[in-house]
């Protein structure tokens, strides 16, 4: 088991970048943040122990309360797949597996999930095999820049798994009906917490459609 | 964030003990809470994290009905095979709601628990009463597009966002309570959520250190059930009107009508003067602009919500016509 993966990289582009907008808040802001600043000004918090269990992977950190999955995953164990876009729930770039049901990982915290089974990105594919997901997004080039893959492909792993178990959806006509049929309303459906600002949306239906066929 | 203490307590009690202490905050599925932490709109001292301590089973109650688990995630409440086949109007509601990952970690307590979605009570520069009391509605003369139309008030004009809880509303559902000392409550859903008045920031009957247990449903009511959600996108928005209704045919006439609304009101918005309108009338344009009426009897609009009263008048026709048609 690992003790405190905690790797701190001196200068980031993040950093510079932040640095950057925090200058123009205070040039142009008209508005003043004092609760903002304030609670930069407070000592962090007493970190706890969490253990994290990654793609199979027992990992013993020390973090603050504060840190959600998201970072943890990210600035912790630099598991960099899992992408920060909204950091809010609403775009579905951090998307991961959680006891095999899809979250974003942005709105939970890494201390609330000591002990439970985290799969993202990284941990899909078996060896060298691309998970079915994956080598179908390749196939049908189901994106452009590719920030939200990863997002979307854990998603849709998630996604099949909840189709495959019967659950109805927002378009299912026949809530009755115990095996809704997978269409491509259904998926649009199904997977509308995953946004795709490069639009690539119709070969995100297509790769999804293929793996759907396939067996689990 | 703000700096908070996690704590995980290993009863219901203690952690209802937990969370009376000034400051503290249960913290369930996290989704809306999280949210409203990162933009300072929420600042808890700490945080009482109630997902290891059960209350996630849905039973089967002596007289028909269900009693649903507090911590029952929205995904598993919707995809049950009970609700599914004698509650549509909630699983329908509750697929309407959010997105695919937020339902499978939002919770039925959380849910009734969320906070509006006012664009002012989430901005932490400007006035509101909600958030802030005393500092003024920004709504009011602001960008109010989303916002109530009935049962608002001059300190707060914002709306409840759950769908859940209007399907719910139309159940009759009863929310169930723990307090500190182990006391239960059961308070029907129509007393849960508070109208703002002078004390907008007040918005459930909960006490400090009260607990939601559960949700109970009365046995299935006879008739059809539907929920329609009108929003600005097909999928994954909250609601500018929607309508959760339950019409009894018999003979070819209206035998009960229940309705509720979304979108409307800082509550789920029953209207018993619209459903008594209809109870033993033909369904017809004449009965359903009737209902109409006497539904949004006393709606107020701000500017940028005025559409709001022609679309719930046409979603009460929509869905009227829909539950009656032959």
């Amino acid at each position: 088991m690992d003790q405190d993966e905690i790797i701190r990289v001196p200068v980031t582009r993040r950093a510079v970048l932040e640095t950057g907008t925090a200058a123009a808040a205070l040039l142009f802001s008209a508005v003043p943040r004092p609760a903002l600043a304030a609670a930069d000004a407070n000592p962090p918090p007493t970190p706890i122990p969490v253990t994290l269990q990654v793609n199979g992977q027992t990992h013993a950190l020390n973090l603050d309360p504060r840190t959600t999955l998201l970072d943890a995953l990210r600035e912790h164990l630099i598991l960099t797949g899992a992408k920060k876009g909204c950091d809010h729930g609403q775009c579905g770039a951090c998307t991961v597996l959680l006891d095999g049901r899809r979250i974003n990982s942005c709105l939970t915290l890494a201390v609330m999930h000591d002990g439970q089974a985290i799969t993202t990105i990284e941990g899909l594919a078996d060896g060298k095999t691309l998970h079915p997901l994956q080598a179908a997004f390749v196939e049908h080039d189901g994106f452009q820049c590719g920030y939200c893959t990863s997002g979307q492909i854990c998603s849709a792993t998630g996604m099949l798994s909840e189709s495959r178990a019967g659950m109805p959806s927002y378009v299912t006509a026949d809530l009755a009906e115990a095996q809704p049929d997978l269409t491509d309303a259904e998926i649009r459906e199904r997977m509308s917490g995953n946004i795709c600002r490069c639009a690539a949306y119709p070969n995100i239906l297509a790769a999804i459609k293929q793996a759907a066929e396939m067996p689990s | 964030m703000r700096p908070f203490t996690f704590h995980r307590p290993g009863s219901l009690t203690q952690a209802a003990g937990d969370a009376a202490r000034p400051g503290a905050k249960i913290i369930a599925g996290g989704t809306n809470l999280l949210d409203l932490m990162k933009l300072q709109v929420e600042t808890p001292s700490q945080l009482i994290d109630i997902n290891r301590l059960g209350l996630d089973n849905i039973e089967n109650t002596r007289d028909g009905g269900l009693r649903i688990g507090a911590m029952v995630r929205n995904s598993d409440l919707a995809a049950d095979n009970r609700v599914r086949q004698h509650y549509g109007v909630l699983s329908r509601a509750l697929l309407a709601g959010a997105s695919p990952q937020l339902r499978n970690k939002a919770t039925t307590g959380g849910n009734l628990l969320q906070r509006t979605r006012c664009s002012y009570f989430y901005d932490i520069t400007m006035p509101c009463n909600k958030r802030s009391p005393g500092s003024g509605c920004a709504a009011l003369g602001g960008f109010n597009r989303m916002h109530a139309i009935l049962g608002a008030s001059e300190q707060c004009i914002a709306t409840n966002p759950s769908d859940m809880a209007v399907a719910m509303r139309a159940l009759d559902a009863t929310v169930e309570t723990t307090d500190p000392a182990g006391n239960t409550r059961s308070i029907p859903i129509a007393d849960f959520h508070r109208l703002p008045g002078q004390t907008p920031q007040i918005e459930s009957a909960l006490q400090p250190g009260e607990i939601i247990t559960a949700v109970t449903l009365p046995p299935p009511p006879p008739g059809v059930q539907i929920y329609r959600k009108v929003r600005d996108r097909a999928s994954y928005a909250f609601a500018l009107v929607s309508v959760a209704a339950i019409i009894d045919m018999v003979g070819g006439r209206i035998r009960s009508a229940r309705l509720a609304f979304g979108g409307l009101a800082p509550k789920p918005w029953r209207t018993p003067a619209a459903e008594e309108r209809l109870a033993g009338a033909t369904p017809d344009a004449a009965a359903f602009n009737t209902a109409a009426t006497a539904a949004l009897d006393g709606a107020r609009a701000h500017g940028g919500n005025d559409f709001k009263i022609p679309l719930a008048r046409r979603t009460l026709h929509a869905v009227l016509a829909q539950a009656t048609r032959a």
